[in-house]
């Protein structure tokens, strides 16, 4: 992976608009949070290979980055995106690591689906 | 330190690196002994939050990257039979209850272990953890000859719950397999066995302590953790 250059990030973005694209969506604080710190409240979300369809993708901001996805009836989008990887196959993998390397945010993108 | 003898014994845990700090040792020395064991290991830790920065791998390429650390860590121990289960990371306690059982079950009858480990319910922290110790305890409440079960807690509140561990193997003799299995899985232990080595360095006898002696309480089937399922 490497870090976010905006404008390389939007082209790749760019290119899966208007297609029906497999989702992966996922925060994290992971699940040790409250484990070392009994007064965290963790919460995070993941989904994975649910099927969209965006007209508008977007990146902005200074990184860390946020990315949004703007359907015909919603929205997705990701928030603390620092690095991203056009993969071997094709994917569009962008993700979110903290000063320590732990992941924090991912947002995916594919014509195929992801593995289970 | 030699451990009582066992026909066959089933160690199960969700996760690779599970094995590692807690049992690896106990696993080294049934091994050292001739008796046979079975490592289930159910999910690829698919989620792992380890990936680095700059990254060393993307969600997608971490399983691969674990699946080949779980078996370097078999090998350190000099195990054979590793049991990749294929469920994924951090959605145990969401699989059908039934169907966890089910799975454990035929794990069961097709090695009969006399020794079961895995994790203490309630007493074990990550959902994936809970959810497989339910599932373990659930298969063996229902068998009519309950082979042993020893289970590792270390939620915040073990001790005032479960008291003193009453099994503890001094793993000082398996040490060099132990490290094995820890380093194996640097991709998600690199931070840990850093900061671990630097205290062993200057002699902590804590560390040195949570290093080489494994600790498990035998299932309180006088205090199940539920009274049915």
């Amino acid at each position: 992976m490497e870090l976010v250059e905006v404008k390389k990030l939007q082209v790749q973005l760019d290119a899966f608009a208007g297609k029906d694209v497999y989702l992966h969506l996922e925060t994290t604080n992971g699940s040790y949070a409250t484990h070392f710190n009994e007064g965290f409240f963790n919460a995070g979300a993941f989904i994975r290979n649910v099927v969209i369809n965006y007209e508008l993708g977007k990146v902005v901001g200074e990184s860390p980055h946020r990315v949004g996805l703007k359907l015909p009836y919603g929205w997705v989008y990701a928030q603390g995106i620092t690095h991203y990887e056009m993969d071997e196959q094709g994917r569009l993998l962008l993700a979110g690591h903290d000063a320590t390397g732990k992941l924090a945010v991912a947002l995916e993108i594919s014509e195929t689906p992801f593995s289970y | 330190m030699a451990l009582p003898e066992e026909r066959h014994v089933l160690v199960i845990f969700p996760h690779p690196d599970d094995e590692a700090f807690g049992v690896s040792g106990t696993i080294s020395t049934y091994i050292k002994q001739g008796t046979p064991v079975t490592y289930a290991c159910l999910t690829l830790g698919e989620m792992g939050r380890n990936l680095g920065n700059p990254p060393f791998a993307t969600r997608e390429s971490l399983p691969e990257i674990r699946k080949i650390e779980l078996q370097a860590s078999a090998d350190a121990m000099g195990l054979t039979d590793l049991r990749m289960m294929g469920l994924r990371d951090k959605t145990i306690e969401f699989e059908d209850d039934e169907k966890m059982v089910g799975m454990i079950t035929g794990l069961i009858n097709e090695l009969n272990p006399s020794l079961i480990i895995t994790f203490y319910p309630n007493l074990s922290v990550h959902p994936d953890h809970e959810a497989t110790a339910r599932a373990v305890v659930r298969a063996v409440r229902r068998m009519k000859d309950r082979p042993k079960l020893h289970c590792v807690a270390f939620a915040n509140d073990t001790l005032d719950v479960l008291g003193d561990p009453d099994i503890v193997h001094d793993m000082t003799a398996v040490r060099d397999q132990k490290m094995g299995a820890m380093k194996a899985h640097i991709s998600q232990t690199a931070w840990m066995l850093e900061e671990m080595e630097h205290k062993l360095a200057q002699g902590d006898a804590d560390t040195e302590n949570w290093l080489t002696r494994e600790r498990f309480y035998a299932y309180r089937w006088d205090q199940d953790f539920e009274e049915s399922f």
